[in-house]
C-alpha cells in the first residue's frame, strides 16, 4: 500500500513540478514586489464586509476547519463558507498552483505550511494584508511564526498552529535500559548505541531521511543555509550549522542507530506504540498524533527540551502552518474578515486547541488553563510547558527556499541516498545543493552567481 | 439469418475441441496440448500467490479495528473482528462521502466509459466498412495514439481545460475518458473479420439503409468485441486516478481512487488522523464492482482479446 502510495505522490510531484515550473519561469522576471496592487483600505474595510456579508471557498486539510467554518457562520449569519478539503500538503499546493497557473479556480483562503509560503508569495498569488491593518496582528503571535508568513513589510497570511521543535521520549523504554534523558547530541547519540546495544530490534528514532525533519535540524543547529533576496538566492548546506547537524547524525545513520521506517507510516504508528522507537524530535504539534495513531503507548511517553550542541537551550520550528488570501478571491475584504476570525479570535482557537492543536498565539500560549493542562497520555506530565518553553527559544534568522515544496521533493533522491547507504550525509547535502541550484537557476532565479 | 454465421469464438472451440479426439497418437507432440511441465507449475503456482496474497490480505485486514492492524500479524486475523464496523464506518464517515465517491465513479464510468465503447464502435466499423479518402491518414493517426501513454497527456489536457472553464466539472473527467483509440483499433480489426462484407451487400440488396444494416446485423455481430472494449473502457476509467486528481479539486467530484488516497493522506503530518481500516474497507468495496464485471463478461473477454490472431 504504502509503494503504490509513493508512486502517486511521486506522480502528482512530476505532474506539480511540471506546471510549477511553468509559473515560475513567467513570473521571475516581474520580481517579487506584490505590494502595488494591494488593498490599502484599513480594518474598516474588513469589517464592513463581513457586515454586508457574502460566500466564500476555504481549503484546509485542518480535522477543525469544518467546526471553525461553522461557528464563524453563527458568529457572522450573512457568510458563508464552503470548506472544501482539496488534499494534504503536496497534494494541495499542486492543485492551488494549478488553479493560479489556470487564473481560476483557486479558493479565497487556503492553508498553507510555513515551508511553503515563500513558493507562493515568489510567484504573486498571495493577497498583501498589510493594507487591511494587519500588521497590528504582529504582537499576537511567536516571532517566528510570524516572520513565516511576512516578508518585509508585506504580510501574506496569519500563522494558525506552530511547530517549536521538542523531544518526545518513551519514559517506559528509557527506564527499562537505565538511560538518562540526554540533554545535549552527544549524549544522544551514546543514548542511542547503548539502547541499540542492549536491545538490536529498539532505537533511538527513525529517520529514512526527511527534508521537513532534516531542515529544522538544520535551524536548530544555528545553520542558514537558505538566503532570499528578491530573485538571487544563496544555498550553502555545508554552512557551520548544516555540518554541525550532519557530522552529528552521520554517527547515528552510519552506524545503522536509526529505525529505517519512514515516518506516517502505518509501521511508524506501530512502532511509536510498541517501543521500538524510543524518541522523535519533532514539532509541538505531536501529542494529538501520538494520542490518536499510537494509543498503545499511552502513558509511556514525556516530553523534554531538544538536546543541544553546547547544552543552552535551542529550537527550531518543525511543520506548522498558516491561512493565506489569494489574489484570485473575488472578496478580498470578506476572505480577510474569515482569515483574521479564523487565526486571531478566541472562539476559534478555543475550537482548535481543543482538537489537540498547538497555538502560534502569545496569549494562549502563556495561558494557565494550556500551561496546566496534565494529559493522561503523557503520565500527568505538564508537557504544554516544555513545549511553549520551546517556543520562546526557537534559533532566529532562518528561512526556507522560493522553492522549498519541489526542493523537498527531491530530498529522497539526494540526500535520501545517504540515508538508504548509510554514508556521509555532508555529500548527501552537497548533491542536493547541486540539483537545488541547476534548478533555481533554470526557473530564472540567480542562485550561488 | 445471422443464425448462419458462426461467431468466431463457437467455431474456434469446436475446432479445439475434436482435434485431439481424431488424432490421438499426436497426443504427445501436439503443440495444442503440450506436456505438463513442472517448471512452469511452480512458476505459475508462485504467479498465482503473487496474485492473490494482496487480495487475501485486503480481505482478512478489512476485518481489523485501526488498533488491531498496528498489533496483529498481517496475514491473519486479529484479536477483533470488527468487519461490520468497518463497513458501516467507511460507508458513514464524513456524512457518508464514501458513496458520493461510488456514485462518482459510477457516473464516470457509465458516461465514460459507455460513450468511449459507443464511439469507438461506430468509428471502428466505420472505418473498417467504408472506403473514403483520408483513411490511410486516420490508421496513422490511432495507432501513433495508442503510443501515447494517457500520463504524458494530463498536463497538456489540464492547460487546455482550464482555459475552457471546465476544470473542477464532471466533465474534465468524462470527456478525456470518451477517447480510446485502442479501443476504436480493436472495433477495425474485429469489425474486418467478424461482418463479412458479403453480407452488408446482402442486406443493402434487400433493401436496408446503412443505420438499419449497422443496428439489425453488424452490431449483433461485433458484441463480442463491443464487450471487450467496454471491459477495457470501464476498468481504465474506473481505476483512472491521474486525470481526476489534477482536474479536481472539489471533493464532492472525486471519484473513489483519488477520495481513498484523500483519505490515506489524512494520517500524514500535524493534526493527523489515521483511517487506515476505513482505507482498506474502502479499498475492498472499491475492487468488488470491477471483479463482479470481470466474472460475468469474462467469456466475451477472452474471445475479444485473441480477435484478429488468427486468420479465419
Amino acid at each position: 500500500m504504502t509503494h503504490s502510495a509513493h508512486a502517486r505522490r511521486f506522480a502528482a510531484i512530476a505532474a506539480m513540478t511540471a506546471i510549477a515550473g511553468i509559473a515560475l519561469a513567467g513570473c521571475a522576471g516581474s520580481g517579487s514586489g506584490g505590494s502595488s496592487d494591494a488593498p490599502q483600505d484599513g480594518f474598516g474595510a474588513v469589517e464592513a464586509a463581513l457586515e454586508k456579508g457574502g460566500e466564500l471557498t476555504y481549503w484546509s486539510w485542518t480535522p477543525q476547519a469544518e467546526e471553525q467554518a461553522a461557528a464563524f457562520e453563527k458568529a457572522y449569519p450573512k457568510v458563508k463558507v464552503n470548506v472544501v478539503n482539496a488534499g494534504t500538503g503536496n497534494d494541495e499546493y499542486t492543485k492551488l498552483q494549478n488553479a493560479i497557473k489556470a487564473g481560476s479556480g483557486a479558493p479565497d483562503v487556503v492553508q498553507i505550511e510555513y515551508y511553503a509560503f515563500p513558493q507562493f508569495t515568489l510567484t504573486d498569488s498571495l493577497l498583501d494584508l498589510s493594507g487591511y491593518g494587519f500588521g497590528d496582528f504582529e504582537g499576537d503571535y511567536t516571532a517566528s511564526t510570524w516572520g513565516s508568513v511576512t516578508s518585509g513589510d508585506a504580510i501574506y497570511g496569519l500563522p494558525q498552529d506552530s511547530g517549536p521543535m521538542a523531544m518526545f521520549y518513551n519514559k517506559a523504554v528509557f527506564d527499562q535500559f537505565g538511560i538518562a534523558v540526554p540533554t545535549t547530541w552527544d549524549e544522544y547519540v551514546a543514548a542511542a548505541q547503548t539502547l541499540h546495544a542492549a536491545d538490536p530490534s529498539k532505537y533511538i528514532t527513525a529517520d529514512l531521511g526527511d527534508a521537513g525533519f532534516t531542515t529544522s535540524m538544520i535551524w536548530q543547529a544555528g545553520g542558514q543555509p537558505f538566503q532570499t533576496d528578491g530573485t538571487d538566492v544563496t544555498i550553502d548546506l555545508q554552512d557551520e550549522g548544516s555540518k554541525k547537524w550532519a557530522d552529528t547524525w552521520n554517527t547515528l545513520v552510519e552506524n545503522q542507530l536509526v529505525a529505517p521506517i519512514s515516518a506516517w507510516s502505518d509501521e511508524w504508528f506501530q512502532a511509536l506504540g510498541n517501543g521500538t522507537i524510543a524518541t522523535l524530535a519533532t514539532g509541538a504539534w505531536m501529542p494529538g498524533n501520538l494520542e490518536s495513531g499510537a494509543p498503545d503507548g499511552s502513558g509511556n511517553w514525556r516530553v523534554a527540551p531538544m538536546p543541544t550542541y553546547d547544552g543552552k537551550a535551542a529550537s527550531a520550528e518543525n511543520g506548522g502552518g498558516g491561512q493565506a488570501v489569494t489574489k484570485q478571491s473575488s472578496n478580498p475584504a470578506l476572505a480577510a474578515g474569515f482569515l483574521s476570525w479564523l487565526n486571531n479570535s478566541d472562539d476559534s482557537i478555543d475550537i482548535f486547541l481543543q482538537s489537540g492543536g498547538f497555538p502560534s498565539t502569545t496569549k494562549q500560549l502563556g495561558s494557565d488553563e494550556f500551561l496546566s493542562a496534565e494529559p493522561e497520555y503523557f503520565g500527568g506530565q505538564k508537557i504544554n510547558e516544555v513545549l511553549a518553553a520551546a517556543a520562546d527559544s526557537v534559533v532566529t534568522g532562518w528561512k526556507y527556499l522560493p522553492f522549498q515544496v519541489y526542493g523537498n521533493s527531491i530530498f529522497g533522491d539526494t540526500v535520501g541516498q545517504s540515508y538508504e547507504n548509510h554514508s556521509d550525509l555532508n555529500k548527501g547535502l552537497t548533491t542536493w545543493q547541486d540539483a537545488l541550484v541547476e534548478y533555481g537557476n533554470a526557473q530564472g532565479f540567480t542562485v550561488n552567481k | 439469418m445471422t443464425a448462419t454465421v458462426p461467431t468466431p469464438d463457437t467455431r474456434r472451440t469446436t475446432r479445439d475441441a475434436s482435434k485431439p479426439a481424431r488424432r490421438p497418437a499426436l497426443a504427445r507432440t501436439n503443440p495444442l496440448r503440450p506436456r505438463s511441465s513442472k517448471v512452469l507449475l511452480v512458476v505459475m503456482v508462485l504467479y498465482a500467490l503473487y496474485t492473490l496474497v494482496p487480495l487475501v490480505w485486503l480481505v482478512i485486514n478489512a476485518t481489523k479495528t485501526q488498533g488491531g492492524l498496528f498489533s496483529s500479524f498481517g496475514l491473519w486475523f486479529g484479536p477483533d473482528f470488527a468487519l461490520w464496523q468497518n463497513l458501516v464506518d467507511t460507508l458513514t464517515y464524513r456524512d457518508g462521502i464514501f458513496l458520493r465517491w461510488f456514485g462518482n465513479t459510477l457516473l464516470y464510468v457509465v458516461v465514460g466509459a459507455g460513450g468511449a465503447t459507443l464511439l469507438a464502435t461506430l468509428a471502428g466499423y466505420g472505418l473498417a466498412k467504408y472506403r473514403f479518402p483520408g483513411r490511410r491518414a486516420v490508421f496513422a493517426i490511432v495507432l501513433g495514439a495508442i503510443a501515447v501513454p494517457g500520463t504524458a497527456l494530463a498536463v497538456p489536457t489540464f492547460l487546455l481545460f482550464s482555459e475552457l472553464g471546465l476544470t473542477n466539472t464532471p466533465w474534465a473527467v468524462i470527456i478525456p475518458s470518451l477517447v480510446t483509440p485502442f479501443g476504436l483499433y480493436l472495433i477495425w480489426v474485429y469489425t474486418e473479420d467478424a461482418v463479412p462484407t458479403e453480407l452488408l451487400e446482402a442486406a443493402r440488396m434487400d433493401g436496408a439503409g446503412e443505420f438499419r444494416a449497422f443496428f439489425t446485423i453488424s452490431i449483433r455481430l461485433l458484441v463480442p468485441g463491443i464487450v471487450t472494449v467496454l471491459l477495457f473502457a470501464v476498468v481504465a476509467t474506473w481505476n483512472n486516478y491521474f486525470l481526476p486528481l489534477i482536474m479536481l479539486s472539489d471533493p464532492a467530484w472525486y471519484p473513489l481512487t483519488v477520495g481513498l488516497n484523500q483519505w490515506a493522506a489524512q494520517s500524514i503530518g500535524a493534526g493527523s488522523q489515521p483511517i487506515y481500516n476505513l482505507v482498506i474497507m474502502g479499498s475492498l468495496l472499491t475492487i468488488i464492482p470491477i471483479i463482479v464485471a470481470f466474472l460475468l463478461l469474462q467469456r466475451f473477454w477472452q474471445s475479444g482479446l485473441s480477435a484478429g490472431s488468427v486468420k479465419q
